[in-house]
């Protein structure tokens, strides 16, 4: 009955979208009344959707095995959260809360966007209706959800134990919600096409939800990097593998977009541009999803082939980016540029942010579907890896990153004072570091050491805006923005850290032998079977000792039985100045066990940073919010946004 | 600047910024694409020695020697048609046996294939689009030869 109730939820939620969608045709063809009605069907839609993923969750945590989505997935003694879990860890289950996110999002924008015209709205609406419409038909055509089994099997099949971790828990919904807060901008974007009221009114309404997703992504490729980096157990935090470039490559416009649309908000200027921007944004998501969601990749996270998924998904994004890239070629000529700038100005620096990571995404895009493309053409296999996207990305971000410190000094329009000035404290640290570095390690590795340079520089740089000014009279908008670029330094720092002082050891031991790495000295003491749940494992006992401190850790390699695998959970103890990280493999035939071990000075800032990030993006959400509810007033000129 | 000029250098940049990006991708892809080889490809030539590539098939029955050091292991790639032998130093994955898929990431070494990395079929239902042509084609051999 549950099912059933969620596929009815599903089948009515559709034909609203639909509803929704005829609408906002008549609506935009005459001043039609009965359109106003959209506001209400977006909102009973949203909650519809939310029905439907409620029902999904409930036969997931009662594992009822006549559901074949959960036969598939799940297995009676899973741990509870797991069970939950597992009902978006599947390519059904995860399509049900990416449609559901798109519709309560859609439902939100109906009951808060008041900034807008009504025309825009409306139009808004039917274009989220219409990408929700794209989903329903995918759901409901080929990824049904709540597809039933008869007989009922008494257990069902598991769930692959790579997943099962906490980080599996929120790392796909925290993503979702990021790509789909994108799908808000789109239709935004789409609906003032539309009409043609692209203007600064549309772009504060637009804002928030781009501030959302940035933040959401920020903490989701932050998390699967720290996810990927303590469970594969290779020691490495970002593989350039291609589920991680669909996350990447979304953000990527996200933060160009957040950007430009401050142009917009403040000066009405690069209008063109930011709507372009918002486009390629989601298009990026329905990318990501068809990358990972389609199976085409040779990848631990694309779970099953079945091209007939992959073929829908290929259209679907076929039609929505080139629909609103032909809406864009026909109604994007006729916007009015706006507001004129100089050469040195504050929209000059964040046009060339956004010319920098749209190079960056570029070469993302293009390096993450090479590999499939000359496949598809020609047979021949082959892999783009971490080389490539170290050798073309790498000197672009560093470029941005010293870019980053000089933007925020400028003024809006034009420039006159001696901006540079003002830099020289950062540059003197940046030139320190140098110096220190090639003094101390002068065979250090050129990355690294520019790592540190510009780490140590836009450290100082960042905070620059907030000098000589009173700090607790600056708009929360602007902590967050330096908050943020100090992020970015320490992540950086993280970074040049790990590449520069990693100590590695791979070697076999016997229970009583000792292995150095680093500055610690590290004691085998035990190996012994253990066991959790549903899993058995043979856990290694390490006693660490650097000078008075000693800790013990348990790295494991555990055996699941359904399905039959096997993880590395690595053991990890977190320092003020490193991790230590350590792996056990196989035994030997003599009884010696393989260690790997490694110390990872300041590794740690990197996660650090990419957590500033985002907390600098919520202080600014926070301070946006703030001023949208309490300067609620539509015809609020431009002007007088006290913008800095 | 007059909003229409503007508009011109502003187009102007995207379009740079766009060959920039093309001309970019082209030059990393020609110098740091890896390509897919099979032992066949390796024995027919197509692979060059020290160019960065990757290797699948099957790992040989009976083939995984452990040297002394206890971390290094020997073993040989086949598919069917052909045989490469392969040395990795570290922690096979938790997938990797004798018998099954897997797919190495290195170069060639005096004809031997110096692993870095070794990637292994992760699950039983889970196997790379790759290898999955190769091992209908391996059952396929298989079956000729009983």
């Amino acid at each position: 009955m549950i099912a059933e109730a969620g596929l009815a939820a599903l089948w009515l939620a559709a034909g609203l979208a639909a509803l929704q969608f005829v609408l906002m045709i008549l609506a935009l063809r005459s001043d039609f009344e009965a359109a106003r009605a959209m506001r209400s069907i977006a909102v009973v839609q949203g909650v519809l959707t939310l029905v439907a993923f409620a029902m999904l969750l409930i036969v997931f945590a009662r594992s009822d095995m006549s559901v074949l989505l959960v036969f598939e997935n799940s297995s009676a003694v899973k741990p509870f959260i797991y069970k939950v879990a597992g009902a978006w860890g599947n390519h059904e289950g995860s399509m049900l809360m990416w449609v559901t996110i798109l519709a309560v999002a859609g439902a939100f924008v109906a009951l808060l966007a008041h900034r807008t015209s009504e025309r825009t709205l409306l139009a808004a609406l039917g274009a989220q209706a219409v990408l929700a419409l794209g989903f329903y038909a995918f759901l409901l055509i080929a990824s049904n959800p709540f597809a039933r089994l008869w007989p009922a099997p008494p257990d069902g099949q598991g769930l692959n134990p790579l997943l099962q971790d906490p980080g599996l828990a929120f790392h796909p919904p925290t993503l979702y919600l990021g790509y789909v807060g994108l799908s808000v901008a789109f239709s935004l974007a789409v609906g003032a096409l539309l009409t043609g009221e692209v203007d600064s009114r549309l772009a504060r309404a637009m804002r928030p939800w781009v501030l959302g997703a940035w933040i959401l992504l920020t903490l989701g490729i932050t998390a699967g990097s720290y996810w990927a980096y303590y469970e594969l157990g290779w020691g490495g935090y970002w593989f350039w593998d291609p589920v991680e470039n669909a996350s990447l490559m979304p953000w990527l416009a996200a933060t160009a977009l957040l950007h430009s649309i401050n142009v917009l908000a403040a000066r009405g200027a690069l209008k063109a541009w930011t709507m372009m921007l918002a486009v390629i944004a989601f298009s990026m998501s329905m990318v990501g999803t068809f990358l990972v969601r389609s199976g085409i990749l040779t990848s631990v996270h694309a779970f099953a082939i079945d091209p007939q998924r992959g073929t829908f998904l290929l259209a679907l994004l076929a039609i929505y980016v080139g629909a609103a890239f032909i809406l864009f070629a026909v109604r994007g000529a006729s916007l009015k540029e706006g507001a004129p700038f100089e050469l040195i100005s504050r929209e000059s620096g964040l046009v060339i942010n956004n010319l920098i990571l749209s190079v960056v995404l570029g070469v993302v895009f293009v390096g993450t579907l090479y590999p499939l493309f000359v496949e598809a053409v020609s047979g021949e296999k082959l892999s783009v890896g971490a080389p490539y996207f170290n050798a073309v990305a790498g000197p672009l971000a560093l470029i941005l990153a010293v870019l980053v410190g000089i933007g925020p000094l400028l003024a809006w329009r034009r420039e006159r004072r001696q901006v540079f000035k003002r830099l020289t404290i950062p540059a003197l640290l940046g030139i320190t570091a140098v110096v220190i570095t090639i003094i101390l390690w002068p065979s250090m590795h050129i990355l690294p050491r520019l790592g540190f340079t510009v780490a140590a520089y836009l450290a100082a740089a960042s905070i620059l805006p907030l000098i000589g000014r009173n700090p607790f009279r600056a708009p929360l908008a602007t902590w967050g923005m330096v908050m943020a670029h100090f992020g970015i330094a320490v992540a950086l720092l993280g970074m040049a850290a790990n590449a520069a002082f990693t100590s590695e050891r791979l070697a076999i031991a016997k229970p009583g032998d000792t292995l150095t790495v680093g500055p610690w000295l590290i004691l085998l003491q035990d190996v012994t079977p253990t066991a959790g749940k549903n899993w058995t494992a043979v856990e290694a006992e390490l006693r660490a000792t650097r000078g008075s401190a000693v800790v013990t850790l348990k790295p494991q390699t555990r055996y699941f039985s359904d399905p039959p695998t096997e993880t590395n959970e690595s053991a990890i103890q977190t320092f003020w100045n490193g991790q230590l990280y350590t792996v056990v493999g196989k035994p030997d035939a003599s009884g010696a066990w393989q260690l790997r071990l490694w110390w990872k000075p300041f590794v740690t800032l990197i996660w650090a940073g990419g957590a500033l990030i985002a907390l600098g993006g919520a202080l600014a959400l926070v301070g946006r919010l703030w001023r949208l509810a309490w300067r609620r007033r539509p015809d609020a000129d431009w002007r007088r946004e006290r913008y800095t | 600047m007059k909003p229409k000029n503007q508009r011109l250098v502003l187009v102007v940049a995207a379009v740079v910024a766009l060959i920039a990006a093309a001309l970019l991708a082209m030059w990393g892809l020609r110098s740091q694409a890896s390509y897919f080889y099979t032992p066949a490809d390796i024995a027919a030539g197509k692979a060059h020695e020290g160019e960065a590539m990757r290797l699948g098939g099957m790992v040989e029955r009976g083939s995984v020697q452990h040297l002394r050091d206890g971390v290094t292991i020997r073993f040989v790639v086949t598919d069917g048609k052909a045989k490469t032998p392969v040395i990795f130093r570290g922690i096979a994955p938790d997938l990797f046996r004798e018998g099954s898929g897997a797919v190495a990431e290195g170069r060639l070494e005096n004809g031997t294939f110096v692993a870095d990395t070794i990637l292994a079929k992760h699950d039983e239902r889970y196997m790379p689009p790759q290898l999955g042509n190769l091992s209908a084609e391996h059952k396929a051999g298989k079956t000729l030869e009983k």
